[in-house]
C-alpha cells in the first residue's frame, strides 16, 4: 500500500541522525536509550493486554470451553490472580528478568521453551525470504530506475503494487491451489525422511518452497520501489556524468558509482521493516502450517493460552525493536557523510 | 448564484469552496485511473448498500441453504456454493457490507488519531510534542498485525473489536504526516496574526489548522481504508473477526475456505471471489487516493 510506503520515505528523509555535539557514543546511548525505552513499554503494555485489559483473564482463556471450579481456582492461583494487581506486575517481571515467561496453559511446557523451540523454523523462512527478497528487489529496483518509464519499468512496478495489495494468506492460498501436488502444503519435514542430515535438509527445502515464495511476493515490492526511487535521486548527480565523460560503459556506470550511494537507504530499511516481514510471517506461517514463531503465535490465539501470548508478543515485538535500533547504527556505520559530520 | 455586488461574506466564501472544488474535481477528472477508481468504487458501494434490496438476507442463514456442499458454479448459483450449501456469490456480495464498514470506520478512526495527536504535537511544541512524539515512534515501531492479534484475543469478538484494533495500531504514520504538515502552516505569517489579534489555541487549531490540514487528511484516508480493509481481512482470517455467520466479511470467507479445505477439494469458486474483492476494492482506493493526492498535495503540485 503507497500510504505505508509514504512513511518510509519519510523515516529515511529523518535518518540522518542530529550531528550537534557529543558524536558517535552520544549518538549511540541516545538510540540505544530509545530502545531500551520501547522494550520496557513493550513489557507493560504485555502486562496491561493479558493481565488488566481482559478483565477475567481465566474467562478469556476458558472461553467456549466448560471449566470445572477447581481447574478456575488451579488457573487463577497459577496466573497469580489473588494478588493484588502491582504485586502481579513485580512478580511479572522478575519472572521475565530469569527469562520466564511463566507456563502454556495448553502445551504445559514453560512458554520460554516453546518459544526457543519454534524460534528455528522462522529465521530460517524469515532470514531466506528475506535474503531473497532484498537480492530481488535491489535488481528489479535498480533497473527499473535506470531506464525509468521503460516498459520493464512500468510492468515491474505495477506488478510490485499489486503484489503488495494483495493479503499475504489470499497469496499462499493461491500458490497451494495453482501448485496442488508438487509441493508439500504444510509443516516442515515428512515423519518419514531418513534421519541423516542430507535427506533432512532436501526434504526442509521442499516443504519450504511455497512459504518462501509467498514471502518474498509480499516482501520484496518495498525495497523495489525504494532502491528505484533512490536510484532516481541520483541519476542526475554530476559524479555520473563525470563517470560518463571519462568514458566508462554504461554498466560500469551504474554498478561502480550510482548503485553503491543509491544501496545506502534501502539496507538500512531491510532492518528498519522488520515488523512488516514479521507480520508476514505469522500469515505465512498459519497457512503453510509452518512450524514457527506466527504459528505458534496463531494456536496461542486459537486456544486463548495468554502466558504463551504475551510470550510471542514480548518476543516479536521486541525483536522489531532490536532490529530498529540496529538500522539506525547501521546507518551510521554506512554512511560516511553522516560519519564525518 | 446571485450578483457579486449584493452577495455576503458567506455566501462569497461558499462560492469560492464551489470554484476551489470545481478546479480540484477538474484536475481529478484528467487522472484517467483516479477517475477508474472512483467509478469503480461506486458500483461497489451500490452494489453493498443495496444487498438487502436485491437479495435476501434470510440465504446467509445456515438453515436455509438449499444448494450442496462445495457445488460448482451453475446457473443457480452463479459463483458455486460453500461447504454449507449458501451461495457464494450471496456471501460476496454481503461480505462488502462488513469489508467496506470495517474498512471506512476503521480508517476514519486511525486518521482521526493520528489527526489530533499530530496537531496537538505539532502546536503545543515541546514537552507535549517530545512526550507525543515519543509515543508515535513507540507505535511506529511496534509490528501493528502483532499488537492487532493481541487486542482482538483479548477484547470481545465482534465489528467493533475488529475497528479498534485495527484503528488503534495504524495511526501513527498518519500523526507524523500531519505534524509536519501542521508545523509548515503554524510558521505562516497569518497564524501570526491571528494570535497577534488574540486568537487562543483553540480558535487557532480549528479555523486556522485545521482546514489548512484537512486535504492531506482526506487523501490519507482513501489511501487508509484499503490498507484497512487488508488488515481486517487478515484478522478475520486468523479468526479474530466477527463470528456470526450471518455476517460475513471477505476475510471470514477466505478463513472458512481455508478451513473447509477448498483449495484441497479444488473449489476455486469459493477462494478467488473474495480475494478478488479485496484486491479490486483496495486498487481502486490506492486509484482514488494517489489521484487524490497529485490534486490536493501541495508538494506534489508544485513538482
Amino acid at each position: 500500500m503507497s500510504d505505508i510506503l509514504t512513511p518510509t520515505e519519510e523515516a529515511l528523509a529523518e535518518a540522518p541522525p542530529p550531528t550537534r555535539g557529543g558524536g558517535a557514543l552520544r549518538y549511540l546511548l541516545t538510540k540505544a536509550g530509545g530502545g531500551l525505552v520501547s522494550l520496557v513499554l513493550v513489557i507493560v503494555l504485555g502486562f496491561l493486554l493479558f493481565r488488566v485489559l481482559p478483565g477475567d483473564p481465566v474467562l478469556t482463556m476458558t472461553r467456549g470451553r466448560p471449566a470445572s471450579k477447581e481447574q478456575i481456582a488451579e488457573l487463577e492461583a497459577q496466573l497469580g490472580l489473588d494478588k493484588p494487581l502491582i504485586a502481579q506486575f513485580f512478580d511479572y517481571l522478575w519472572r521475565l528478568l530469569q527469562g520466564d515467561l511463566g507456563e502454556s496453559y495448553v502445551f504445559r511446557v514453560p512458554v520460554t521453551q516453546k518459544i526457543m523451540e519454534r524460534l528455528g523454523p522462522t529465521l530460517l523462512l524469515v532470514g531466506t525470504a528475506t535474503l531473497i527478497a532484498v537480492a530481488l528487489g535491489l535488481w528489479l529496483g535498480t533497473r527499473s530506475a535506470w531506464r525509468r518509464d521503460s516498459r520493464f519499468d512500468k510492468v515491474s512496478t505495477s506488478v510490485a503494487l499489486a503484489l503488495w495489495s494483495t493479503p499475504t494468506f489470499f497469496l499462499g492460498l493461491l500458490l497451494m491451489a495453482a501448485t496442488s501436488g508438487w509441493f508439500p502444503t504444510a509443516g516442515m519435514v515428512n515423519s518419514d525422511t531418513p534421519p541423516d542430515f542430507f535427506s533432512q535438509a532436501v526434504d526442509v527445502a521442499h516443504h519450504m518452497v511455497l512459504p518462501t515464495i509467498t514471502l518474498v511476493a509480499v516482501v520484496y515490492a518495498q525495497y523495489q520501489l525504494v532502491m528505484r526511487s533512490s536510484l532516481l535521486e541520483e541519476m542526475g548527480a554530476d559524479y555520473l556524468t563525470t563517470a560518463r565523460a571519462k568514458g566508462l560503459r554504461d554498466a560500469m556506470v551504474r554498478r561502480r558509482h550510482a548503485v553503491p550511494n543509491a544501496l545506502l537507504p534501502t539496507v538500512t530499511l531491510v532492518f528498519l521493516h522488520m515488523g512488516f516481514v514479521v507480520a508476514g510471517a505469522i500469515t505465512t506461517e498459519t497457512v503453510f502450517s509452518w512450524p514457527g514463531l506466527g504459528l505458534l503465535t496463531y494456536d496461542a490465539l486459537e486456544k486463548r493460552d495468554l502466558p504463551l501470548l504475551t510470550g510471542t508478543f514480548i518476543v516479536l515485538a521486541g525483536a522489531v525493536i532490536v532490529m530498529n535500533v540496529l538500522a539506525d547504527m547501521l546507518y551510521r556505520v554506512l554512511d560516511p557523510r553522516v560519519r564525518a559530520s | 448564484m446571485t450578483s457579486p455586488r449584493a452577495a455576503s461574506p458567506r455566501a462569497l466564501a461558499w462560492r469560492r469552496r464551489g470554484d476551489a472544488f470545481a478546479a480540484g474535481w477538474r484536475q481529478f477528472a484528467r487522472q484517467r485511473s483516479g477517475l477508474f477508481g472512483l467509478g469503480l468504487l461506486l458500483v461497489i458501494v451500490a452494489l453493498a448498500v443495496l444487498a438487502p434490496v436485491l437479495t435476501d438476507r434470510e440465504g446467509l442463514n445456515v438453515i436455509n441453504a438449499t444448494g450442496g456442499p462445495l457445488e460448482a458454479p451453475s446457473g443457480e448459483f452463479p459463483l458455486g456454493t460453500d461447504r454449507q450449501g449458501r451461495s457464494v456469490l450471496l456471501l460476496t456480495l454481503w461480505g462488502a457490507r462488513m469489508s467496506l464498514t470495517v474498512g471506512f470506520v476503521a480508517a476514519l478512526l486511525s486518521i482521526g488519531i493520528g489527526t489530533i495527536i499530530g496537531i496537538l504535537a505539532a502546536h503545543y511544541g515541546r514537552w507535549v510534542s517530545a512526550g507525543l512524539m515519543r509515543i508515535t515512534d513507540f507505535f511506529l515501531v511496534l509490528p501493528s498485525l502483532v499488537l492487532a492479534i493481541a487486542l482482538s484475543t483479548v477484547l470481545n469478538p465482534g465489528i467493533g473489536t475488529v475497528i479498534l484494533a485495527i484503528g488503534i495500531t495504524s495511526w501513527p504514520p498518519s500523526a507524523r504526516l500531519v505534524r509536519a504538515q501542521t508545523l509548515t502552516i503554524e510558521a505562516r505569517p497569518y497564524i501570526e496574526r491571528s494570535r497577534a489579534l488574540g486568537g487562543g489555541h483553540l480558535h487557532v487549531i480549528t479555523k486556522h489548522v485545521l482546514p489548512a490540514v484537512l486535504p492531506l487528511v482526506f487523501v490519507n484516508t482513501t489511501l487508509a481504508v484499503g490498507s484497512a480493509i487488508v488488515a481486517e481481512s487478515t484478522l478475520s482470517f486468523l479468526g479474530l473477526g466477527d463470528p456470526d455467520p450471518m455476517r460475513p466479511s471477505w476475510g471470514s470467507m477466505l478463513r472458512s475456505a481455508w478451513l473447509d479445505s477448498a483449495v484441497i477439494a479444488g473449489a476455486w469458486w469459493y477462494l478467488l471471489p473474495p480475494g478478488i474483492a479485496i484486491a479490486i476494492v483496495v486498487l481502486a482506493f490506492t486509484m482514488c487516493g494517489r489521484a487524490l493526492e497529485s490534486v490536493l498535495n501541495p508538494r506534489l503540485r508544485e513538482g
